[in-house]
Formats: C-alpha cells, structure tokens, sequence
C-alpha cells in the first residue's frame, strides 16, 4: 500500500504518545533533530531532549550515562555516523556496562543516496552484530516501526535500531499481527524456497514471492526484523521445510542478514543459499530503488535466482 | 577523616596497592600512585557514599576514567568494606573480578571504563540526569593527562559547560608523564588550565597530593554556579615510592622483591609519622 509516512517520523510520533506517561523516555540528537524527524519530540518535551551536536562519540556516552540514572534514553542519529565514529562506545559504555540505550541509526543503507560512501551506512549491521548483547533490528514498515518503537520503551538493554530516510511502502496491512524482538514473522507461507529479507527489503521480498506464484513456486518469506538475537529456530524450520534460502538485504554481503543466516544453515542444516545485498564496492549513488535495482535487489532478479536455486 | 588520617590512610593505601601488584605480577604502579591521594579524600572524607548500599540513589558518582590506574581503587573498596580485603590477592589472576580496569561487576563500580576518553561523556549523562530529577548528587570523574589528547574528552568538556553542570567536577591526574614519556613530548597540551578555562569550565589548580588542599578543593563544589569545575590536580607519577617518583618506566612497572621491601618500608615509615601527627593533634 502507498504510505507518505517515513519510519522516523513514525518513531518520533510512537515517542511522542509515550512520554506523555513515561517521564523517563529521553531523546538525544547530534544536530539532527530535523533529519531525525524529532523536531516535535524536542518541541513538545524539552525536558526529556537533549542535544549535543554534532559529536557521535558524545552521545552515546552521555546516553550511557543517562541510562545509568534511570533514563530511557533514545540517541537518533544518522547511522552512517551512529554505527562507526562511536562504535567504541558503544562497545564499552553500552554493551559492556549493559546500560539500556536504544541506538537509533537514521537514513541508514543508501537511502542517503546521492551522497555517496561516507553517508551510506552498508557496514553497520556486521559491526552491531559482533557486540556481545547489543540486539540489532531493522523494522519493515511504519506498521512495524510504531510496534517495535511500542516494544523498545519496554526492553531493556542496548539496541542498534536502523532505520530508512524515505517513506516505504507497507509490507503490513496492519498493525494487527504480533511483533516480538528476536522472532521472525512469517509474512507468506511456502514450500519450495524461503526468501528472507530484513528492513527496506521486505517489501522486494514479498514483490518477489508475488512473482513466483505467477509461475508456480509456492515461496516462504520471513521478515527477519531481528538479525540479533538471531531466530535460529525460523531458519532451521525452512531450511529443513522448503530446502532453499535466499537472503536480501540493503547491506555488504560482508557481515549482515546473509552471513548472518548462512552461520546457522552451514552448521546445522546446509542447504542451498543465496546472498543477495550490495557487493564490495562503495555503492553507486543513486535513489535507494535505483540502487537496488543496480544491485538486483528487485522482485524480477530474485525470481530468476529463485528458479535457478531450485532447478527449474 | 581528619587530613591526618587521610594521609595516613594514603600511606597504607600505597602500601596495599604496591603489595598487590607484586603478588599479581602486573599493574599500572606508577599512576596508581600519584592518583591514590585524591582518591583518598573522596572516598574517605568528600564523596556521600554507602558501602553497604553501593547502589544509594543519592550517593554521589566516581567515574575512573582513566580505567587503568584501577589499582589504588581495589585496594580502596576493600579497604571501605566493598569488596573483601582477601579478594585482593585475586588481582589480575584468571577469572577475577578485580581485573586491570574498573568492571560494574564490582560493587562500587559504577560503569566499566578502560578506554580512554569515554569517562567524562559519561558524566556528563549522569550529571544531566541529577539536574533534569533535582537530585543533589555530585559526579567526580577522574581523567588522566596523556588521556587529554582524546578528542572525545572535549566533546563532553563543551556538553558539561553547554548545560552549565555544576554538580560535575572533572579531576585531572596531572602527573606529566605517560607511557611513552614526557606529556609534552608526546603529544603538548599545555595551556591546559587555559583551554579547560576557555570551554568553560571553572578550574581550579592544586597541587594533588597535598590532602588539605584536595579536601579545601572538592568540598567546595559547587565552586561557581552554573559551570563545570576541573581540579587540575598536580601530582608526582610514583608518588611515594623513592625510585618510582618521575620514572617514567614505572607507569606500567612491577616491583621486584627487593624494590617492595624498600617501599614498604619508606610508606610505613610516612604512615607512623602521619599517626603520630594526629595523636598530636
């Protein structure tokens, strides 16, 4: 379904309602209150903002210290910058001290697109990943981000959250389904091929399965919405279910989803894969659907890798 | 305490911290040293702690941030019931607690630090938070001079004066030395009182391991409404230790058997004249 909504503005609107009864929800930003879409959130509770400007490094401390107090701090920043400049705290000041600070990195992936590799953000869920207790998660869509922002003020712990910048077309109907950290959820169900997708890329995905209906392969897509804690469970069951996997995601097939999925069918159920995501290249500038397109990152090419994974 | 106490609760500090290195065959000497005294006079006289409530709402905060001088610290919170005395022997030694930098695994510890130029962000956090609740806790982060090239460090530095928190006070162990030698030679950051003064900071300059004016400096935060305080503490790297004082090789040094006996000997002989110094009082 066509959406004007980015999930930005979704997490500061989920945000927003929170605080009103949870004094404790705090919002930081790097001058980024406008990218951020938290322009209203610093507006409507000054108390419960705090900028630093532009300093990555300085707001996950001053975030971790926050959390040490008792706060429910939120730190938005751009991802490209969240994910690497600050990536040693962290490592030290969130995840090895277990404070409970969600990581929000904003128009994360290409979606920064003509900027080119230094506002990209194609390296952060292999760097969040290799943190011992930090959960990585990429919603599909407003109806998931407004859910999973919902199950954030309750989790507690550090999150490494990446978000897109533009508005994403629904892989949701609604919000009516259940979304828990760590679980994956089955958006179709299938027999000869699972495809599993995290993020922007749900909605390629679900494209793609479309298509190969049309000629006859019963496809399973999983939403993989948590790449950490991995849900392994859901993995095994379509390798041993549907024999075939293929992985999709806006990231290097260096670290991410792929690698990610690929670490527990190799070693516990091997079946044949497919990695699909940007390659080892700075990525071509370009709007996100042109990048992907570039990439293969789009229903068609996933229908052809679909039918020649399974021989037909 | 009374300042003589607090010297002499230095003196067998040091003494604690030298016997634990040369049993562990390993720890920062040299920086543990010059830090032990302002150490002493928060934890035994400035900051509102509870050690059978290490997680009091309103104690006030210490962050070691430069994490690898934790030695005087252990010895510290054993000494103020913590921790037991006993687990000092576990020091460095596989699967302890006590390891070569502050771990939140310790009661006391309020966050893991280690790597330079995080403590003081952090502070900033929890200073914020006390203002932003109305809670009267003080924050006292501890920085080390060679960690001052971090640029991280001033990133916070203008986030502290930026939200004017008085309730934070910044200490530097200015100790003029690092591992590699002189602080000047590696990497030169004097003016430092003046650029700590010019991202706003109130600085204050002592020399840091005169007890008195430690404790003159500390209680007298907040010293200026509205802004930060940086105590510019100026000690001697290896305070204490005759051979260690300004050696740079001791940052990272053990002592050998015979090096110990002749510390001991020199702190215990500064420890009964601390003692006496008092009874005369």
């Amino acid at each position: 379904m066509a959406n004007s909504i980015p999930n930005r503005q979704v997490i500061c609107d989920t945000l927003l309602e929170l605080a009103k009864e949870d004094r404790d929800i705090m919002v930081l930003a790097s001058d980024s209150r406008g990218s951020a879409a938290m322009a209203t959130f610093a507006n409507a509770y000054p108390d419960q903002f705090v900028e630093v400007g532009i300093a990555e490094q300085n707001i996950v401390g001053i975030s971790a210290g926050l959390a040490h107090s008792g706060k429910k701090p939120f730190v938005t920043s751009p991802a490209c910058f969240l994910s690497m400049r600050s990536i040693e705290q962290i490592k030290v000041d969130v995840a090895y001290s277990a404070t409970n600070v969600k990581l929000v990195g904003i128009s994360g992936g290409v979606s920064y697109g003509a900027l080119g590799m230094s506002h990209h953000s194609v390296q952060d869920i292999a760097v969040a990943r290799a943190i011992p207790g930090l959960a990585v998660i990429l919603p599909a869509d407003r109806h998931e981000t407004k859910k999973m922002t919902e199950a954030l003020v309750e989790h507690e712990g550090g999150v490494y959250i990446r978000i897109g910048r533009n508005p994403v077309e629904d892989s949701y109907e609604s919000e009516d389904y259940e979304f828990v950290i760590g679980k994956a959820v089955t958006m179709r169900e299938g027999s000869d091929l699972t495809i599993i997708a995290a993020g922007e890329t749900v909605r390629v995905a679900l494209d793609a399965e479309a298509a190969l209906k049309e000629v006859g392969v019963s496809c399973r897509v999983l939403n993989m919405h948590t790449i950490k804690p991995l849900d392994e469970e859901a993995i095994l069951k379509a390798a041993e279910e549907t024999g075939h996997i293929i992985t999709v995601e806006e990231h290097s097939i260096h670290g991410g989803l792929g690698a990610a999925v690929a670490e527990v069918v190799v070693q516990h159920k091997p079946v044949p894969m497919r990695i699909l995501g940007i390659p080892d290249e700075p990525a071509i500038a370009g709007k996100t659907s042109e990048v992907f397109e570039h990439y293969g990152i789009s229903a068609a090419n996933i229908r052809n890798i679909a039918l020649d994974l399974i021989g037909r | 305490m009374e300042t003589s106490a607090l010297k002499a609760k230095a003196a067998q500090i040091r003494m604690d911290l030298l016997t634990m290195i040369h049993g562990a065959k390993t720890g920062h000497t040299g920086g543990s040293l010059s830090n032990t005294d302002i150490l002493t006079a928060l934890y035994y006289r400035v900051m509102k702690i509870d050690p059978a409530r290490p997680k009091w709402e309103e104690r006030d905060r210490f962050m070691a941030s430069k994490g690898h001088s934790v030695e005087s610290l252990w010895c510290i919170l054993a000494d103020r019931g913590f921790i037991p005395k006993e687990e000092l022997k576990t020091f460095s030694q596989f699967g302890t607690r006590l390891i070569g930098h502050p771990n939140n695994k310790v009661p006391g510890i309020e966050m893991n630090t280690g790597a330079l130029g995080h403590g003081l962000a952090i502070s900033v956090g929890m200073a914020l938070a006390a203002k932003r609740d109305n809670k009267s806790y003080r924050v006292f982060c501890l920085m080390g001079d060679g960690e001052q090239a971090e640029g991280s460090v001033w990133e916070a530095a203008m986030a502290g004066a930026h939200y004017k928190l008085d309730n934070l006070v910044g200490i530097i162990d200015r100790n003029r030395l690092q591992i590699s030698g002189s602080t000047e030679d590696v990497m030169g950051l004097e003016p430092l009182e003046e650029k700590w003064a010019a991202f706003g900071w109130n600085v204050v300059s002592i020399d840091g391991n005169d007890m008195d004016a430690l404790v003159n400096a500390f209680e007298a935060v907040p010293t200026v409404p509205g802004k930060p305080t940086l105590v510019m503490a100026n000690t001697v790297k290896g305070k204490g230790v005759s051979f260690a004082e300004n050696v740079p090789h001791w940052h990272h040094h053990v002592p050998n058997d015979e090096q110990l006996q002749h510390a001991l000997a020199e702190l215990s002989a500064e420890l009964e004249r601390y003692q006496q110094e008092g009874q005369v009082r």
